[in-house]
């Protein structure tokens, strides 16, 4: 299929204020708490308050004496609140300059500088039915979504897959859990799942893609490629999927 | 802004000098980052087309366009994100010879790119001339994979690398800048990594 830029079916789907310039503030580290041996959640509170769309992302920027700074972006896990604080996960990475600095030295009561909210495409308001299909530490973004639709009294509008290595790899486990949510796992399973292990495969979306449904797709670039081609091997059209994806190729 | 505490960067080598403020050195990662599925474009049918402002609109076909002058890139890519990768080789056609093909004409400021998938993006056009943009279909020796954006995509080095449309179509020339995908969604229009031209307002 050949399309012209005319065509871009995302065009009038921008929420009024998106190109809004996002100022660097200064976030103070209020909370946080252990998720999976290797992620941990940040509640930040927040001088300047804004309030997030579920699904966007801020970015975290740490500074040295010497004026060097490295910064990186963090999905926003909380939902939309009324603004003043905000809650990253954080996943440790072994090469990770900012996240591992975050996990091992940062505790309540240090300042981390922030900006945000950024991103206008991975989002959802919570008024269409969405398929929320996450893989690791890519339930961060959909678990805004999954919130903010309890939130509101509507997990009817919510659907959330998330496929993780073993038990002990779910993050949100005591909250995420639920008749609207769906936990795979890829390695090692509960001894009572009557799903045999293994990565995420067709009918475990198989019924969930009708209606209109948008999907979101959030993981590492395979799992984002297997879900995806999942779906559309399921008939959801491609450019209905909204995708985010992280990690590398080598 | 103030120190973050306790915080000292991991690395206190030399900074290389290549690297724009705010980036880091990927090595020999190369990370993906794209808003929709990956397609799989079939080479019989792909097309690559210079449309608006310009005298004579052209369509390519993947034959068509392996037959003009190859040209090269070897150097840095910078991602928004704040990774780069450092001394790529990157093989295609310069845009410079797909415009005087076309033939500009002289109230063109500025391109939008589009995407098979319809992702769009703008740049002046004086960004896309002058030896500074490709289609690139060859990375390191390599075609170009899918989830890079192959079979071919823009290569806009200079700026940062959401400019360089992955599974590009073509480029319409136009008289009037005009946001694409991510620039309506907050990010910048020119994005020069060496003035930090990450989010509208900077």
């Amino acid at each position: 299929m050949d399309v012209g830029p005319d065509d871009d079916p995302a065009g009038g789907r921008v929420e009024p204020g998106a190109n809004r310039p996002t100022a660097w503030q200064t976030a103070t580290v209020v909370g946080l708490h252990d998720e999976t041996p290797s992620a941990r959640t940040f509640r930040l509170s927040l001088p300047s308050p804004f309030i997030h769309r579920a699904g966007q992302h801020v970015v975290v920027r740490l500074r040295a004496p010497d004026g060097y700074t490295a910064s990186r972006s963090y999905s926003v896990a909380s939902a939309p609140g009324d603004g003043s604080e905000i809650e990253l996960t954080v996943e440790r990475l072994a090469e990770g300059e900012v996240s591992s600095f975050l996990h091992e030295e940062v505790v309540v009561g240090d300042a981390l500088e922030v900006r945000g909210p950024i991103g206008g495409w991975f989002v959802w308001d919570g008024r269409s039915p969405a398929l929320l299909v996450g893989g690791g530490s890519g339930v961060v973004p959909l678990m805004a979504m999954l919130r903010l639709a309890r939130a509101q009294g509507r997990v009817d509008q919510v659907r959330m897959v998330v496929s993780v290595r073993d038990p002990g790899a779910l993050y949100y486990a005591d909250e995420l859990p639920g008749p609207e949510t769906t936990v795979l796992y890829s390695r090692h399973g509960p001894p009572d799942d009557p799903r045999p292990v293994g990565r995420i495969r067709s009918e475990d979306l198989a019924g969930l893609t009708r209606g209109g449904v948008t999907p979101y797709v959030c993981g590492s670039s395979g799992f984002a490629d297997a879900a995806t081609d999942l779906l559309v091997g399921l008939g959801v059209a491609p450019d209905h999927i909204r995708v985010e994806r992280f990690g590398p190729t080598q | 802004m103030g120190v973050t505490r306790g915080f000292l960067g991991r690395s206190r080598a030399p900074r290389d000098p290549r690297l724009p403020p705010g980036q880091y050195d990927a090595g020999t990662q190369w990370p993906v980052l794209t808003a929709e599925p990956t397609p799989a474009l079939d080479l019989d049918t792909w097309s690559f087309r210079v449309t608006g402002s310009v005298d004579r609109e052209q369509t390519w076909s993947w034959d068509e366009i392996h037959r003009l002058a190859p040209s090269t890139y070897e150097g840095d890519i910078h991602c928004v994100t704040t990774w780069s990768k450092l001394g790529m080789h990157f093989a295609g056609v310069s845009i410079d010879t797909l415009l005087d093909l076309a033939g500009v004409r002289p109230e063109a400021t500025h391109v939008l790119a589009w995407s098979h998938t319809q992702y769009t993006t703008n740049l002046p056009l004086a960004d896309v001339t002058g030896g500074q943009a490709w289609l690139a279909w060859e990375v390191d020796g390599q075609p170009l994979l899918r989830e890079h954006g192959g079979p071919a995509r823009l290569l806009v080095p200079h700026l940062y690398f959401w400019k360089s449309a992955k599974w590009v179509a073509g480029l319409q020339l136009l008289d009037h800048d005009e946001p694409g995908f991510w620039e309506v969604r907050g990010y910048h229009d020119r994005g020069d990594p060496w003035l930090e031209q990450r989010y509208q307002g900077d």
